[in-house]
């Protein structure tokens, strides 16, 4: 099912948690709101649960305005940050809750039920612990529980709140691929929010960033990666070099004087090198040098006392044998320019 | 490939590193109240004899002020035997004290779960104006006195009161007779229920019961196959101490009552008239039934408390594994 939500506000108090936000989702895709905590995207995503809503603008479900539907009549499947499973109920008993509380003609029968949700059960790699309780699993163990509850009542719309946000690293990252695959497979529209660009860019196939209530970008990870359409989104995704700058027939000048441009650079796109290399270089001081890992981190100082960030392969520092407090040069491969204002 | 072994290493050591903070948070935790547990606890245990002393004090408080009068109760009750004990029970002047006490706890008590449910429920899930004043207003019973209580239905519902003269000419009888006890009996007890899940159900958030929204839940299934249950022990703990308030209750009663015996006396009434008459073993025997709920009431506490402990419990030990 396709979502589409149109201009929509919603502020707490003073606060303005929303502004006029606008967003598509295509069917039987799976999309990340990505962005720094109190930027609105966990707002929005309870505004198409209907968990809360907006105070003005509309939600529409395949071209049907829904804004006025409550939570319970919108069919979503909401998976929430700290799972919100029911703690006195088994893990069989969560995962069959939505089936059980239907009205009686569109309830299934009690064979029906169990059988869906052992489905569920197998699914999610959990059928001997169909009687457990919540308190008695793991974290990754009831967030698989608390997706199984979801999908049981076949909802047209999956949400995820901070899916993998209370995990450790490892579990995180095996439940990030589980869910990929279980996408894949099922194909429900679905829609999560994260702050960690990783998550967003590895698992997402449309990554709608957001920043202060608005939609700074949405695109493909590729395409908010590497095209950035705004300074947030640049210092926001990966790391990145700042520098003042202007641009002057068609040059770029960094670090002349502050005149209004801020130029960015990733770190893996600045060549660095022992000898003066073109004319685009400037001379900095190495200070740290991190090669633990599969890309070399070096933080060094430019000639004007900025730091700067550099990010090399480990074949190119085993040929240049870097060390501390030495003079290099770096040259930009690559530039953005953007406006300050 | 020859750096993925180096990758899930860190990984995993990274993960070892919080299981081992979460632990000690844990520890610490269960350490605290045992003083002995722990090295933390013997940095700041007492030499032995200030802590036998404490002991002993509290001890002697207990047995001065709470066993010693309980011991007392039973033993004047039975000074006489079993069969006068016994024989008090026969009295239909207390039988109709045990029966009104009933049915005053019987009326008040599901009354006030009821009110208690829904005020708790209202004030822990939702947002309204005069929300503070609501819950001033519950505890109102608790600050006022008792027989201040009992006076402001005199004033109401007495002859000289506000509706006084309606009511006789209706033939409706409310102060001195069973409504008025009622009444002063549910106002006493009023609080009670409301409080004890008050600050249960405000910890839970509102979570599951969003969760039972999206699952497509109604208001009534969420209440009772989510609410209700989370709250079950605090609840009953709540009726229990209800329950019990609604049985001893006696200055707001006495106001109300007019003490007519057989029709108007509850069971604190008619100990207190037993005892002016000089029966003793009758006044205790019956003050020994009421000491008997009490201690009724402590057991289902307790494991009421244990039930709603271990949930915690399990709850915060789940809380710590979540935020890493």
């Amino acid at each position: 099912m396709s979502i589409k939500v149109r201009g929509i506000r919603k502020s707490f108090g003073n606060y303005q948690a929303l502004e006029d936000v606008d967003l598509e989702i295509p069917d039987g895709q799976l999309v990340a709101l990505l962005g720094p905590s109190g930027s609105g995207k966990t707002t929005l995503l309870r505004i198409i649960a209907g968990l809360e809503f907006a105070d003005c603008g509309s939600v529409q479900f395949d071209g049907k305005d829904i804004s006025d539907r409550s939570a319970r009549d919108r069919h979503v499947g909401f998976v929430f940050q700290h799972y919100a499973l029911f703690r006195h109920m088994t893990v069989f008993e969560n995962i069959a809750f939505g089936l059980r509380v239907r009205p009686r003609q569109r309830r299934p029968s009690k064979a029906e039920i169990r059988e869906k949700v052992n489905e569920l059960l197998s699914l999610i790699q959990l059928r001997n612990q169909a009687n457990r309780y919540p308190s008695q699993l793991s974290g990754g163990q009831r967030q698989r529980v608390a997706l199984a509850r979801a999908l049981a009542v076949e909802p047209s719309v999956l949400l995820l709140d901070e899916p993998f946000g209370a995990l450790d690293a490892k579990v995180r990252q095996e439940l990030r691929r589980w869910l990929r695959q279980l996408h894949d497979k099922v194909h429900i529209t679905s829609v999560f929010v994260t702050h960690d660009q990783e998550e967003a860019l590895e698992l997402a196939d449309l990554v709608a960033v957001m920043n202060e209530g608005r939609i700074e970008q949405i695109g493909s990870p590729e395409e908010v990666y590497n095209r950035p359409a705004t300074p947030f989104v640049y210092n926001f995704l990966g790391n990145v070099n700042i520098f003042h700058g202007r641009v002057d027939d068609g040059k770029a000048y960094i670090q002349e004087s502050d005149t209004g441009n801020l130029a960015f650079v990733r770190p893996h796109l600045l060549e660095i090198t022992r000898q003066p290399n073109g004319a685009n270089h400037f001379r900095a001081t190495t200070t740290h040098i991190n090669s633990a890992g599969p890309v070399v981190k070096i933080d060094a100082v430019t000639e004007w006392g900025a730091p700067v960030h550099v990010e090399i392969s480990q074949e190119q520092f085993q040929s240049l044998a870097l060390v501390k407090n030495e003079t290099v040069f770096l040259t930009p491969k690559d530039i953005a320019i953007f406006n300050r204002g | 490939m020859d750096r993925r072994p180096q990758g899930t290493r860190t990984g995993s050591g990274g993960s070892e590193l919080e299981g081992t903070v979460a632990s000690i948070a844990q520890a610490q935790f269960r350490g605290a109240p045992g003083a002995q547990a722990g090295v933390a606890g013997a940095a700041t245990s007492e030499p032995a004899v200030v802590r036998w002393l404490l002991i002993g004090v509290a001890v002697a408080f207990l047995a001065i002020f709470l066993f010693l009068p309980l011991a007392v109760v039973f033993s004047t009750a039975l000074k006489k035997g079993l069969d006068v004990y016994l024989h008090t029970f026969r009295d239909p002047d207390t039988q109709a004290a045990i029966r009104l006490t009933l049915i005053a706890a019987g009326i008040a008590v599901p009354l006030n779960v009821v009110f208690g449910v829904a005020a708790a429920w209202l004030i822990g899930k939702f947002e309204f104006f005069g929300k503070s004043l609501l819950i001033t207003l519950i505890d109102l019973p608790f600050s006022v006195s008792p027989v201040v209580a009992g006076l402001i239905y005199i004033l109401l519902f007495g002859m000289q009161g506000l509706f006084g003269p309606w009511l006789i000419a209706h033939d409706v009888r409310i102060v001195f007779a069973v409504p008025g006890i009622v009444l002063a009996t549910i106002f006493v007890t009023f609080p009670f229920v409301a409080r004890e899940l008050l600050p249960m159900i405000q910890s839970q958030g509102n979570d599951e019961e969003e969760a039972a929204l999206t699952l497509g839940a109604g208001g009534w299934q969420t209440f009772f196959r989510v609410t209700l249950p989370n709250v079950k022990w605090a609840l009953i703990y709540g009726v229990i101490l209800c329950n019990a308030r609604a049985m001893g209750e006696f200055g707001a009663v006495s106001v109300v009552s007019g003490h007519i015996r057989g029709l108007t006396d509850t069971m604190p009434l008619h100990i207190e008239i037993l005892y002016n008459d000089y029966q003793f073993v009758a006044a205790f025997a019956v003050a020994s039934l009421l000491a008997l709920l009490a201690l009724a009431t402590l057991v289902v506490k307790s494991i009421a408390e244990w039930q709603a402990g271990r949930q915690f419990a399990a709850e915060s030990a789940a809380g710590s594994e979540k935020t890493p």
